[in-house]
């Protein structure tokens, strides 16, 4: 079976073509990096996506703070983490780096933040 | 009056790389002025990631990508004043700002234009219909959500399918809002390949091409949207109109350079993207008045404004050393396909990047550039998106005489 993927990876968007047999893959084409041959062979498998989002912040100048995943989790994981996320307040300041969910759900990827909020 | 080498109007990703820049090619006497109480730009409310693979070879959110720069201008100390609003600047480079210490004014050398773009409103495409509270720009809905964790609205409709519109649609879903589905007029996508499969397709958000909003209904608040297809002139088709119910419409229909301090200059506007004209130093039609990023002409990609910042910062510092830079008498031009081309004046002599977009998408096409009737140089493009800018970077042995260049896409 042909499959046909846009790529995520950069902003390139690369159309890529992947022969799959047996859900194997066994040949990739359309893919200007390494980067595309390895996106399209997990997304053939187990698509696995980054998500940003944000947690309350209590006494911070902004009532937010952003965060993201430090690695791809299952797409179909995505709402499951962010329901876990959405459990999250924390009194200010938060640092950028800081691991607010390490390990979430047992996936291998920490909930990191990536914007300091200071005290007001 | 304080004087002051150079003054930067803005303190988003353009900024900021310009006076790391020139802080490097030894200009030290700069000010930074941003609006905003904190520098950072549009990025602080671009929390999603994909920043950053071109400039640092990794993916960051936009806040850690402003980060990056805005550790840089504290750690060389440059100065900078936020909650600061410029209000002037003269053709002379006096620059009057409005601050929380009263007004300032200042004599600067060079002057550089950093104020990024604003989003197109409701206003700019005249739709019809109520003026029920509900309708935001994408930018204005992304600024509640990330910034004052204030949620919008549950039933979502986007008009237009610009990068940040598909981004949101993304984020909305993400904070349990339906967002019914994405209409773009045009008929293909205005947003990245990348956009359209990881914010729309993930989450099984339809996209209609060749549709636009043409009734907007709703007393106090928004109640519904009426969606008809287009033709090829953008006309809506009669008989095609569908109404859907929602409480929100986001409209991504376009970014617009902010340039009225610009005007005041006396600066000469480009007609095509409706930022300055400039040549190959990123020098206005004013000397001494620079422009570079979204001010200029809307990017898709942040890492290619701070580029740009960075070569503009090359040659005001080589402007305010050396008091004049070489003169750009040769023309850029595009040909039918070619929009939004940078810069528009060159030396012919030096070193130039050159920018643009294509009309509509094009497949297996060439791009040359030519100077009289020879190609100085040919780039093969097997797919050529608007969504996405091309840069060319010509080098100055290229050139092959005091002609004109022109850019063309062949297919």
């Amino acid at each position: 079976m042909l499959r046909e993927f846009t790529c995520i990876m950069c902003p390139q968007g690369c159309d890529i073509q992947v022969e799959v047999k047996e859900g194997k893959v066994v040949s990739i084409s359309g893919n200007k990096c390494p980067r595309g041959k390895e996106y399209v062979t997990q997304e053939v498998v187990n698509p696995m996506r980054n998500i940003a989002t944000s947690v309350l912040v209590e006494g911070g100048e902004l009532p937010l703070a952003s965060v993201r995943l430090t690695r791809p989790i299952p797409k179909d994981r995505i709402f499951d983490v962010m329901n876990e996320i959405k459990k999250v307040s924390l009194p200010a300041p938060v640092k950028e780096g800081q691991i607010v969910i390490p390990n979430v759900l047992g996936l291998g990827s920490d909930v990191m933040i990536t914007k300091t909020v200071d005290k007001a | 009056m304080r004087q002051v080498e150079a003054v930067i109007i803005g303190g988003g990703p353009a900024g900021l790389a310009a006076a790391i820049e020139l802080y490097h090619k030894g200009v030290t006497d700069i000010l930074i002025l941003e609006r905003e109480k904190k520098l950072g730009g549009i990025l602080r409310q671009c929390i999603h990631d994909g920043f950053g693979l071109t400039r640092f070879g990794e993916t960051l959110s936009g806040p850690e990508y402003a980060s990056r720069f805005v550790r840089q201008v504290q750690e060389l100390k440059i100065p900078y004043m936020t909650d600061t609003t410029v209000l002037e600047i003269t053709p002379e480079k006096k620059v009057y700002a409005s601050s929380s210490q009263g007004m300032i004014v200042l004599q600067a050398k060079a002057v550089i234009l950093a104020m990024g773009c604003r989003e197109k409103t409701r206003g700019a495409i005249s739709i019809p219909g109520t003026r029920p509270s509900g309708v935001y720009t994408a930018g204005v809905a992304q600024a509640y959500i990330n910034l004052k964790n204030k949620m919008v609205g549950k039933n979502v409709v986007i008009l237009g399918s610009g990068d940040i519109g598909m981004i949101m649609a993304r984020r909305m879903t993400l904070e349990g809002a339906k967002v019914l589905g994405v209409f773009e007029v045009q008929p293909y996508p205005s947003g990245l390949p990348r956009n359209v499969e990881q914010c729309l397709n993930d989450y099984h958000i339809p996209l209609y091409l060749s549709h636009t909003v043409t009734e907007i209904r709703g007393r106090d608040r928004l109640e519904s949207v009426v969606i008809s297809q287009v033709d090829e002139s953008f006309a809506p088709i009669p008989g095609t109109q569908k109404e859907y119910p929602c409480d929100t419409l986001i409209l991504s229909v376009g970014l617009i350079p902010e340039n009225e301090l610009t005007w005041m200059t006396g600066a000469l506007a480009d007609q095509q993207t409706r930022g300055a004209a400039v040549d190959e130093h990123y020098q206005t039609t004013v000397e001494g008045i620079f422009a570079a990023g979204n001010v200029l002409h809307v990017h898709d990609l942040v890492d290619f404004v701070s580029m740009e910042a960075e070569a503009l910062a090359d040659s005001a510092a080589r402007y305010i050393k050396e008091g004049a830079l070489p003169a750009c008498p040769l023309a850029v031009k595009g040909d039918q396909n070619v929009g939004q081309l940078t810069p528009s004046r060159i030396s012919g002599q030096g070193d130039v990047q050159i920018s643009f977009r294509v009309r509509k998408p094009m497949k297996g096409c060439t791009i040359q550039l030519v100077q009289g009737d020879r190609v100085i140089k040919s780039v093969v493009k097997p797919k050529a998106l608007p969504a996405e800018m091309i840069q060319i970077p010509l080098k100055a042995q290229a050139f092959v005489g005091k002609e004109d260049l022109e850019v063309r896409v062949v297919c």
